[in-house]
């Protein structure tokens, strides 16, 4: 047990915002600083809210993005969406009459600030450590890199935020995923968080919250960071914190919305005193050697089926017998075999986006891996920026260049093909290396076959028309 | 949609598989939805329909198509279940199938959350008990259990009850036909408090 006066950051930012506290089985109430809209989860909650006559309590804590029915194809305009896809062409309507009539700011197609949800939150600054943070998805655990506490809720729940500014929560219990040592050449923040779940299963985290901390998250610059807590939702923890530091504050500084002049010096005071206090005890630990890290590849039907890119897919027989039909299940559908190697299978699409690697490093990284290179011959290569701010600065410094010449697609900023609902997905049969989070059965388009990877090894893989080891092709 | 939940006794819907995400529960094809209709189609349809579509013929060897199962309205699954997106289209189109509940070994947090709100009982129960009741419906899928929420007990088929944990505030909830926001609301007081002490260094309508 933790003395009272040490506390990890996660208690640190728990304790702070409840407006009331658990008690005899009645959940805690917990107060929302940021709460992150879209128009997938959220027309019922405003439905939800009329049904009832309320309003929006905190419209100024409140931010709505288009991103995931949003098409990427730059040819596509708002009027000829509403022929091609009426029905998410509606959706896109609704949040914007939402957010007209509760005055919630709204970055609708064509807005500057546009973006995936959980890129433009740290992006602009909006969200800060020792926050809480909250959005209808769940991958909101991303802004947990900044040290925000940071989950993803339900339709009911953004219901409930957005007439109380509060959600009735039970204490989850916490969880330290220590990555220590070095990362060697090759190695990236999403071989970190595929070798995290690899091993403690996708269930390993429910019921916890994970921190990061060790050496080889302190070296993570900020993107790299939210890359890893990104996926802390595919280890079933609902948030995922990496405590702030200096590499935080610098990337948070001159941001739209962070706190300026001597608010951020106030600011700053405060962040300090958020990092776990020595002493402090997590429910659980794990520790994992960042040194011996590979680049890593899913092979499977869920993230935490993923093996180093040089290694094979297991035998049936290593395989607990109660998880072997689901494991056989999986193979069948990737049409794959135990044992297999997956380094030089042929794959027909590469897909660099998702709010897991669309941020300006993770383009970097593929365009450096690119330039000068072309796309394999009959290869479908995606590139897609995760925020319309991400695609401008592409733009400038010449990584959208690096791409289009060597082959690839440019897209608009949004989800695209991280999952299959606004044109951009897999067909039946089809392999993609994707720099996305989830490999699920049809996630990327129905009968789609999805390798979940880092954008070095998709970028590689791009080039070779095959899984590939990023360190081959720089060799 | 019933939000209530005290006691039911019906047969079961086996499916013996781990790490059943939400996408499989219902694919984002779906999630264009403006309400919480027409998703009873879309449950499981990239499993239940050739084409995984419900304008393709339904594959036989599914548990819903199978004729044994049709009146199945509790789901036994398998360990893990929900896991992935938080979307609650989840629990919406199971219900609107007419599932009331869903017995497994673990579920994923959001899922459990979300089907609470939805008068969906999710029934966590031990590996030997989940492996008794996938035996018993093996054996005769006109085997019946009965959950009792108010007791926190299943029944089961060879005789005996095994206890079952749900978060007390959610049973009251399910128990009394009541929702979580009518509670919530009622702490305006305190929300309106909590926020005048703690001023937000934020606003969101500035940039
Ligand atoms: S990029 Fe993918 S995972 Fe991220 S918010 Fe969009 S759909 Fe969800």
């Amino acid at each position: 047990m933790t003395s009272p006066s040490t506390r990890t950051l996660f208690e640190k930012i728990w304790r702070r915002h409840l407006v009331t506290a658990e008690e005899q089985g009645l959940p805690a109430t917990l107060f929302v600083d940021l709460h992150l809209v879209h128009e997938v989860t959220s027309p019922q909650a405003f439905t939800a809210l009329a049904e009832r006559g309320l309003s929006v309590r905190r419209p100024d804590l409140t931010l709505a993005t288009m991103d995931h029915s949003t098409p990427t194809d730059p040819s596509i305009d708002t009027a000829r969406l509403r022929v091609l896809d009426p029905e998410g062409s509606a959706q896109l309507d609704r949040l914007q009459a939402n957010c007209d009539r509760h005055g919630i700011p709204l970055y609708a197609m064509g807005d500057e600030r546009r973006g995936i949800v959980h890129v433009i939150g740290p992006e602009l600054g909006a969200t800060q450590p020792g926050m809480t943070v909250v959005c209808g998805d769940s991958h909101t655990s991303t802004h947990g890199a900044v040290g925000a506490l940071a989950f993803g809720i339900g339709t009911s729940e953004v219901g409930h935020v957005l007439a109380t500014q509060c959600l009735l929560q039970h204490r989850p219990n916490t969880y330290e995923v220590r990555v220590d040592g070095r990362l060697q050449e090759g190695v990236v923040a999403k071989d970190i968080i595929l070798a995290v779940i690899a091993k403690l299963g996708i269930g390993g985290g429910t019921g916890h919250v994970f921190e990061y901390t060790g050496e080889a998250i302190r070296a993570l610059e900020m993107e790299g960071r939210m890359t890893v807590c990104n996926m802390s939702i595919e280890g079933g923890a609902r948030a995922g914190l990496i405590a702030p530091d200096e590499v935080t504050f610098d990337y948070l500084e001159g941001r739209p919305m962070a706190p300026s002049g001597d608010d951020w010096e106030a600011a700053l005071d405060d962040w300090r005193s958020l990092p776990t206090d020595e002493g402090a005890t997590y429910d659980r630990t794990t520790t994992i050697d960042g040194s011996a890290l590979q680049p890593m590849v899913t092979y499977g039907t869920n993230p935490g089926m993923a093996i180093p890119i040089a290694g094979a897919i297991p035998e049936d027989h290593t395989i607990e017998p109660e998880k072997r039909a689901s494991f056989l299940k999986a193979l069948d559908y990737m049409a794959l075999e135990p044992g297999q190697q997956l380094q030089g299978k042929p794959v027909d699409v590469v897909f660099v986006g998702s709010c897991t690697n669309s941020r300006y490093s993770d383009l970097l990284a593929a365009a450096n891996v690119l330039r000068g290179r072309k796309v394999a011959d009959g290869l479908r290569v995606l590139v897609v920026p995760g925020s319309d701010a991400v695609k401008r600065q592409a733009e400038r410094d010449g990584l959208a260049q690096v791409f289009v010449d060597a082959g690839a697609e440019w897209r608009e900023a949004g989800c695209s093909m991280c999952l299959a609902m606004n044109g951009d997905q897999l067909a039946p049969g089809q392999y993609a290396v994707s720099t996305s989070n989830r490999n699920f059965e049809g996630r990327q388009g129905a009968g789609g076959r999805t390798f979940l990877a880092s954008p070095l090894t998709a970028a590689a893989s791009a080039i070779t028309g095959r899984v590939t080891d990023v360190r081959e092709v720089l060799s | 949609m019933s939000k209530r939940f005290d006691r039911y006794t019906g047969t079961m819907a086996p499916l013996p598989i781990q790490n059943v995400d939400t996408d499989q529960i219902i694919p984002a094809s779906y999630l264009k939805v403006t309400d919480r209709s027409g998703l009873a189609s879309g449950l499981f349809c990239r499993w239940r329909y050739q084409g995984g579509d419900p304008e393709g013929e339904p594959i036989e060897d599914f548990v819903l198509n199978r004729p044994q199962h049709q009146d199945a309205r509790i789901l036994l699954a398998g360990d893990n279940f929900g896991c992935g997106s938080s979307r609650e289209h989840a629990p919406w189109a199971l219900v609107g199938y007419g599932f009331r509940a869903v017995i497994s070994t673990s579920f994923a947090d959001i899922f459990r959350s979300n089907a609470l709100k939805n008068g969906l009982l999710v029934v966590p129960v031990t590996a030997s008990v989940s492996a008794a009741l996938f035996d018993a419906v093996a054996a005769n899928p006109a085997t019946e259990v009965t959950i009792d929420l108010e007791a926190q007990t299943l029944s089961l088929p060879g005789g005996g009850q095994a206890p079952f944990e749900v978060d007390p505030f959610a049973r009251r909830c399910l128990l009394d036909g009541t929702d979580q926001l009518g509670y919530l609301l009622k702490q305006a007081a305190a929300i309106g408090a909590f926020e005048a002490e703690h001023p937000s260094r934020l606003d969101t309508r500035s940039a």
